[in-house]
């Protein structure tokens, strides 16, 4: 099947990589970055693209942009991997509308469009028969989405709670370790890459809420947006209170949850008991799901990364692609 | 409880061993020797906390090690639930938050434990609310709730039942 690709990021790159490595029976055909792009019908050498990204910072032709990528007919899923707005899930939002317009499946990694918009892009692929998935969106290389949607086919979902914030988990982790204060951890997670420049997503528990949207949205077909969250972040958690906490060997994590039958969308710093199984270390990710027939499953994974959101694009990409054998 | 058992040196431990064992916790131990009595039975009143569901285990376990239970006296559910306010408390009349939840007669305030870095800075302090029934620990915790928005407290809550 052939392949467009906007955005060629860390994230795009390692997508690349791994169309050009292994034979999944995909061609990439059209790529675009922030300056430049190119449209090659019969396959762009994936190579020497990312050679000339490397060298030059552009992966094509500076006249070349989205909207002729979009335009043409040279693809049949489209990866959007652009950077992501929170706000208005532009121009991804855009993009992901157009493509599916035109009777293109979509993949995506941005949490943007999917947190905002999902119902209607969601009726629209169905209108047009294609697929939108969005598994890179919610807990990096986790297959929240796959578990849920065919891992537990048949099960009723009665809750979800987890670690959804690896920065949040990492700072927690390190104040419960060495007593760090909040500001020193968040320094060393800023230091090591964990925390943007300006955390306030992060901490606040804003991107923890984002993804339970996008959850309570795609599991439940619910119709959430960000208002509809209790959120508390992370900034106000001391030092003193994690370490009263531990004197009975307890911790505190950021844990978002849905509870669709009380009508509970929340996330909120919450005292654990240190054996419990969403008690991960450092920037790990956690999901618990209640379900009626299988009980608790838990999956731990890593929540973000290049490679790690990769490798939930490639399995949606797979999943188009048998999933198309079989409708044609 | 009453229980009976016989004189001989380490009976106690019979008794005290298998509350342990089920997790128990004991609060006191009254176990008098009256001397005119030439007894080989010996009379010990306990009182202790055990988990939820777990009486019928322990009286399994002082069979087998030949206590005889003589009466079991009422058998109270207790329900605990611990959170952690980070606050001004202090500054906030913690007298008053304490009597918030003292005066429902349905729950009360068990413990408590304070850590205060510097003046000025927000206190963290772990409550522990004890009451006998789910029910009324919910409706002292909906209380602490409003108390905490209105003083401004964060307020940390267990995820599940710790």
């Amino acid at each position: 099947m052939r392949i467009a690709m906007l955005g060629l990021g860390s994230v795009g790159k390692g997508i690349a990589r791994a169309i050009q490595g292994e034979d999944l029976g995909f061609t990439l055909t059209a790529v675009a970055d922030s300056k430049s792009g190119r449209i090659e019908p019969s396959g762009i050498d994936i190579a020497s693209m990312l050679e000339q990204k490397e060298r030059t910072g552009m992966c094509g032709n500076r006249g070349v942009g989205p909207a002729a990528i979009l335009a043409s007919d040279a693809y049949d899923i489209l990866i959007e991997v652009s950077p992501t707005n929170a706000e208005t899930g532009e121009p991804a939002l855009g993009y992901i509308r157009e493509a599916l317009s035109r009777g293109k499946s979509v993949v995506t990694s941005n949490k943007g469009p999917i947190a905002l918009d999902f119902q209607s892009l969601h009726r629209l692929a169905k209108e047009e028969g294609v697929y939108l998935r969005y598994e890179a969106t919610v807990c990096g290389a986790i297959p929240i989405i796959h578990t849920i949607e065919s891992g537990l086919a048949g099960n009723t979902i009665t809750k979800l709670h987890g670690v959804f914030n690896g920065t949040c988990n990492y700072i927690l982790t390190r104040m419960a370790e060495e007593g760090l204060s909040y500001q020193q951890a968040l320094l060393e997670a800023r230091e090591l890459g964990y925390a943007e420049a300006d955390p306030t997503y992060d901490v606040k528990g804003i991107d923890a809420a984002i993804k339970l949207v996008i959850l309570a949205n795609a599991v439940w077909g619910m119709e959430k947006t960000l208002e509809d969250v209790e959120i508390t972040g992370i900034d106000g958690v001391t030092t003193a209170a994690i370490a009263l906490a531990e004197e009975q060997e307890l911790t505190i994590r950021l844990i978002g949850e849905i509870i669709p039958a009380e009508n509970i969308l929340r996330v909120s710093p919450r005292i654990l008991s240190k054996s419990h199984p969403l008690v991960v270390e450092a920037t790990l990710n956690a999901v618990a799901i209640d379900t009626e027939m299988a009980g608790e499953i838990t999956l731990i994974g890593k929540g973000a990364g290049s490679l790690e959101t990769a490798s939930a694009v490639i399995s949606d990409l797979i999943f188009i692609r048998d999933c198309h054998g079989r409708r044609s | 409880m009453k229980l009976e058992m016989k004189d001989s040196p380490g009976q106690l431990v019979s008794v005290i061993q298998p509350i342990s064992e089920i997790g128990g916790n004991i609060l006191s131990v009254i176990h008098e020797r009256d001397p005119a009595v030439k007894s080989d039975v010996l009379d010990v009143q306990i009182l202790c906390e055990i988990p939820e569901g777990s009486l019928e285990s322990l009286l399994a376990r002082f069979k087998e090690r030949g206590v005889n239970v003589l009466r079991i006296g009422e058998e109270r559910l207790l329900v605990r639930r611990s959170v952690i306010l980070i606050g001004h408390l202090i500054h906030t009349d913690i007298s008053d938050t304490i009597d918030k939840i003292d005066s429902t007669g349905f729950a009360e305030v068990h413990a408590l434990s304070m850590i205060m870095p510097a003046i000025n800075e927000p206190s963290s302090t772990k409550m522990t609310i004890k009451s006998d029934s789910l029910a009324n620990i919910n409706r002292a915790l909906d209380i602490l709730r409003n108390v905490a928005r209105q003083k401004e407290f964060l307020i940390i809550e267990p995820l599940e039942d710790v």
